[in-house]
């Protein structure tokens, strides 16, 4: 679209100090220039609306909402903020320009293998919690607003018709038809519901479908009708459409697209976890289906679905918050640890709070250069699995809950930390030092550098007072703490 | 741009109702906050025990530059009102006994509404101040908006914290506020703001509420503080006014 002669945002313009250079992107909704201004130590970009000032339509509702909000996040997944312009005068908005390839492109390059899509897709998850556990949702995630940065991380732009929990909802008050891209849009969004942020895992579903098979899972809608068949009618299933597509992420694809958000992923962090960790994807009926559903239930659900109204108040970050991924590290080189049993029993204390979680057990057994044992190529790797598993099998917990995870390093408190972290652990829990005793000493360091480094919350636990005592077989280790080990003092 | 309010930080307070204890504490915490600049939206008689230092107090902030405007309670010290409630008219008319004849007159001598670049100060409704009716409804909301004429309108009376928002067609919606979170409020667009009670909140929690107002920057940031309820409800109850006026501010209700 060709800009207007008399507009002042024109190659080689200057202003309020950026200097306009190359425009890279021109469409119906706006242009996005390259810019050069104030010393902000990354690349510039500024992106120029089209709507003439007074105007209350679409483009400008859009343009408002991403300075509202843009300004307000701070995430290493979208572009940074650096300026906006008075709207009634000149808007437009300068932020960070982010280098690399959109996924809209790279999808055009090719098709893409599972493990790339579980790469992208767990790069997608991590960015949409991130924005999650900030109070906002994203409402329009689609291969062109995916950008794949050389480093392997991803940014998310466009944020014009996104959601801030704690904001005015300038878009919702509109009563305009849902907004959104018809082919991702989740079905509570079709019916105006816009503060769920488990539509945005509904949208990263549809992504991976399109990245997975090179069809989109309800086609291109045109129609209102059409844009509710997302309501009750379940998509044909991946392998259908590409016989490659493995079983566990047909799983992962197919939970993000349940029509009912209380049957999805609670969380991006699952999603981000189950993608990096496809051997401990918990397979459902969904992995193997072929077909869609029968006749007869898709028209059961139809008719069910008639008078669907979407029904979310809780703010997003407390609502990621109460799908919580829990930690538990054990240490299965000491198998009659005293603080085993103790341990076991404030994580049954914990996850009984009703709420969706996920349990992640690791051990660190010593050696190794860091790297996790996924296969059962040792014999030793798989003795401790079977240590770990019957640790936690009194618990009875479902496969889907519950993963483990031995790990051989030369760093266990690290290893954790960083274990904790890719993997958007929200609660850690771990003995705490023992009295000084020699054969255990090497926790002591574990959980004192786990408590002071990670980024989670960390749960120490002691063994009851009776149960250490009765733990303890030789006299020597009785003997009274020493006064080097205040961390291991009880609680008063 | 020419502008007088920019570069400053201003501090709505409502519905103080005599309450001391309340109005120090949301000073103290608009003070800390980076508050350059006070408005008093109305109602600082009624209910509460302090009524002469309560309006001792925003008699020195005004000869300091504070905005200052009349709530129906403040007009009913000065003149009977059948507007209130036997429980309100029984504090009401305890505190004119109270009430010193310079603060009578400082009371008296607070206009309606008071109108200052981009922002309409009323206790009730702009659409006819002297109504006193509640903004409780997008319409009502629309047509103090209206009436104002600016693109912020902040105001009293409902004692709850609700920020009203204009969009297309002049229509207008309703948002209630996280405390604490700043709240983009671009000028180009009609706002309404309820700014919550200082001294006697209604919803269930007794914490005194205001809000802050940064110009230049386009935020209104809602704040509730924490403050001695307990103290003044026990003023009420030693000043031998109705004992659920107190209660009301033990609770918050």
């Amino acid at each position: 679209m060709a800009r207007k002669p008399d507009s002042p945002f024109q190659s080689g313009a200057e202003i309020d100090g950026f200097r306009i250079g190359e425009r890279v992107h021109g469409g119906t909704m706006g242009d996005i220039f390259r810019v050069t201004g104030p010393d902000t130590g990354f690349p510039l970009a500024m992106k120029v609306p089209h709507f003439a000032p007074g105007d209350s339509d679409e483009g400008l509702i859009n343009f408002e909402t991403e300075a509202n909000i843009l300004p307000a996040l701070s995430s290493p997944y979208v572009p940074r903020f650096v300026a906006a312009g008075d709207l009634s005068r000149a808007p437009y908005m300068v932020t960070e320009w982010i280098e690399g390839e959109s996924l809209q492109r790279r999808l055009a390059r090719g098709p893409l293998d599972p493990d790339e899509i579980a790469r992208i897709g767990a790069a997608a998850a991590d960015a949409l919690h991130n924005l999650h556990l900030q109070d906002t949702v994203h409402l329009d995630l689609k291969p062109e607003n995916v950008i794949l940065r050389p480093d392997g991380r991803i940014a998310l732009i466009d944020f014009g018709l996104a959601h801030h929990a704690r904001f005015p909802d300038l878009l919702a008050e509109e009563q305009r038809l849902a907004a959104g891209s018809a082919p991702y849009i989740s079905p509570e969004q079709v019916l105006g519901e816009r503060s769920d942020p488990r539509s945005d895992l509904f949208a990263l579903g549809a992504v991976l479908y399109e990245l997975s098979t090179g069809k989109l899972p309800y086609g291109i809608p045109r129609t209102r009708a059409g844009l509710r068949d997302r309501i009750w009618l379940d998509p044909i299933p991946p392998v259908a459409h590409a016989p490659g597509v493995p079983p566990w992420l047909q799983e992962v694809i197919l939970r993000c697209l349940e029509p009912q958000p209380e049957d999805r992923y609670q969380s991006a962090a699952h999603i981000a976890y189950d993608l990096r960790h496809p051997e401990n994807v918990q397979l459902t009926s969904r992995a193997t289906r072929r077909y869609q559903s029968p006749f007869a239930s898709r028209l059961r659900r139809w008719w069910n679905a008639r008078h669907v109204r979407p029904l979310t108040r809780t703010l997003p970050a407390a609502q990621v918050s109460a799908a919580r991924v829990v930690l538990a590290a054990i240490d299965t080189t000491n198998l009659d640890d005293e603080r085993h049993p103790a341990v076991l029993r404030v994580v049954a204390r914990i996850l009984s709070i009703p709420a969706e979680y996920r349990l992640i057990c690791v051990s660190v057994i010593a050696g190794g250069p860091g790297a996790e044992r996924t296969s059962g190529d040792s014999s030793h790797y798989l003795e401790h699995l079977v240590r770990l598993r019957n640790w936690v099998e009194p618990l009875r917990l479902p496969p889907s809950r519950l993963s483990l995870h031995v790990i051989e390093a030369a760093n266990p408190a690290d290893t954790l930390v960083e274990f904790a972290r890719r993997n958007h652990v929200d609660l850690m829990v771990l003995g705490a030092p023992p009295p000084a005793r020699t054969r255990v000493a090497w926790w002591r360091s574990v959980a004192s550098t786990v408590a002071a480094n990670a980024d989670c919350s960390v749960h120490l636990v002691r063994a009851p007072a009776a149960a250490a005592r009765g733990a303890v077989t030789s006299p020597a280790s009785a003997a009274p703490e020493s006064p080097d080990s205040p961390a291991s003092r009880r609680p008063a | 741009m020419n502008c007088t309010i920019c570069g400053m930080v201003l501090a709505l307070l409502s519905d103080v109702h005599a309450n001391l204890e309340a109005l120090n504490a949301c000073l103290r915490h608009a003070r800390e906050a980076g508050a350059t600049r006070y408005a008093f939206l109305g109602d600082l008689a009624g209910y509460g025990a302090d009524p002469e230092a309560v309006v001792a107090t925003v008699r020195r902030y005004v000869e300091e530059g504070a905005v200052a405007v009349q709530g129906n309670h403040d007009q009913a010290i000065l003149q009977a009102s059948g507007y209130l409630n036997d429980m309100a008219r029984d504090a009401i008319e305890w505190q004119r006994a109270q009430l010193s004849a310079g603060a009578k007159a400082f009371l008296a001598g607070l206009p309606l509404c008071v109108r200052e670049e981009s922002i309409c100060f009323v206790h009730a409704s702009a659409a006819v101040p002297e109504h006193w009716d509640y903004v409780d409804s997008p319409a009502e909301a629309q047509r103090s908006a209206a009436a104002a004429q600016t693109p912020y309108t902040f105001s009293g009376h409902v004692h709850v914290q609700e920020l009203y928002f204009g969009g297309a067609s002049g229509r207008m919606s309703l948002f209630r506020p996280v405390r604490g979170t700043a709240v983009p409020v671009p000028r180009h667009r009609r706002w309404l703001a309820l700014v919550g009670s200082v001294g006697q909140p209604r919803d269930g929690n007794p914490a005194a509420a205001y809000a802050l107002f940064d110009p230049a920057a386009a935020k209104l940031t809602f704040h509730r503080v924490p403050y001695d309820h307990r103290a003044a409800a026990d003023k009420i109850r030693r000043a031998g006014l109705p004992p659920a006026l107190a209660y009301r501010v033990e609770q918050g209700i």
